[in-house]
């Protein structure tokens, strides 16, 4: 049953959604913190078990893949609904403030990844040694 | 005889949202594929189609939610919303390796964390050098470089004025816009070509929707990555921002 998916999708959401919040409450501020990302681990963790244990059928699946599909439909929607008129008349300020976050952020992508990577190399090796 | 045409569209607005989007992406996929000869990706185009619907609502109707703000066009709110956003996102989620998100985990956070330093900096610098020299207006346009909903949450835990909120959520929303166009175009220099690295761009822009948009025009595999990180960055940015970022910048400017 494709609602099987779709059900499992809602889950992980709802479940994501309440640890966000209950970690925002730990760590004292009232908003969720990163609820959407938890959900997508759970998810990850979850459709992997229920696969290889293969209780979720074509369907089922197909119901989950609806949505993922619909992701770059919905990103058009959700970008035609953005104050795109205040960020343009802003003024300098705005302008300067949130282009200079974006370029230093592009800039930072390949050290960053890169250390990372050294990170990985390290830490295998440490594996390897404890071997 | 327009009216009995027009109503269903009304009364349906989030079927009539699927076809204009359907549209918007099926002439954007032709221009891609003829008009520039897949240089510049169908989905880009069809979000900066979105943008550009969004300026022309906006203008037109003075409201804030862009193309959704016209009555026809009311079914973006619904379908560009927050639910079906997150909805979405964690679905591509789906079919994500395991081992792929451990080896992007590290640098996601180390990311994260740098990235809310360096807009903090950034927002404060600009906010500095426009005339807003305390503390609280450097902190609350601080967070606005780091999402336009950081800014808002620190200006009201700081006490900001409303000008300085208005800039910051300004900022922020710059700031989103610009991950949303720039994305496609520099992803190959700056290296945005793999999963480590969708987690790290995710992390170091932190907008939800700047990323969601610009990773789908440049690789929709790399989307969970770059979601997943970015999903964590506002929570942070409203948890550090205002406390940590406050307390040093009224150290040093107060």
């Amino acid at each position: 049953m494709v609602i099987y998916g779709v059900a499992l999708l809602s889950a992980c959401m709802l479940v994501g959604t309440i640890l966000g919040q209950l970690l925002g409450l730990a760590v004292g501020i009232n908003a969720n913190i990163g609820g959407v990302g938890i959900a997508m681990l759970i998810l990850v963790l979850l459709s992997q078990k229920l696969l290889d244990k293969e209780m979720l059928s074509k369907a089922a699946e197909s119901g989950v893949q609806f949505w993922s599909a619909m992701y770059i439909p919905i990103v058009v929607a959700m970008a035609a609904r953005q104050n795109v008129v205040a960020a343009f008349d802003a003024g300098a300020l705005a302008f300067v403030a949130g282009l200079g976050a974006v370029f230093t952020g592009f800039l930072l992508i390949r050290p960053i990844a890169a250390l990372a990577k050294n990170g990985d190399e390290t830490e295998t090796a440490v594996e390897e040694g404890s071997k | 005889m327009i009216d009995s045409i027009l109503h269903p569209f009304m009364k349906y607005p989030l079927v009539t949202a699927f076809l204009v989007v359907g549209l918007i992406t099926w002439v954007a996929m032709v221009v891609g594929k003829k008009g520039t000869n897949n240089r510049i990706h169908g989905s880009a185009i069809a979000i900066v189609c979105g943008l550009i619907l969004a300026y022309v609502g906006g203008k037109t109707t003075g409201g804030k939610h862009g193309i959704a703000d016209v009555s026809f066009f009311s079914g973006f709110a619904l379908m560009g919303g927050g639910m079906f956003r997150d909805f979405a996102i964690i679905a591509t989620a789906y079919g994500v390796r395991m081992e792929e998100l451990k080896k992007a985990g590290l640098p996601g956070v180390i990311a994260l964390c740098t990235s809310l330093v360096i807009a903090t900096v950034v927002g404060a610098a600009a906010s500095y050098a426009f005339g807003y020299t305390d503390p609280v207006s450097m902190a609350t346009i601080g967070g606005g470089a780091a999402t336009f909903i950081v800014g808002p949450v620190t200006g009201a835990a700081l006490g900001a004025s409303s000008e300085v909120i208005a800039l910051s959520v300004a900022a922020g929303v710059v700031k989103s816009i610009a991950v949303m166009i720039l994305t496609p175009f520099l992803a190959k220099i700056a290296g945005l070509t793999n999963p480590s690295a969708a987690a790290v761009y995710g992390g170091l822009m932190g907008s939800t929707s700047g990323v969601a948009a610009g990773l789908a025009a440049t690789d929709p595999k790399l989307v969970p990555y770059g979601a997943l990180t970015a999903t964590f960055y506002t929570g942070f940015g409203c948890l550090v921002v205002p406390s940590l970022g406050y307390m040093i910048l009224n150290a040093l400017f107060g």
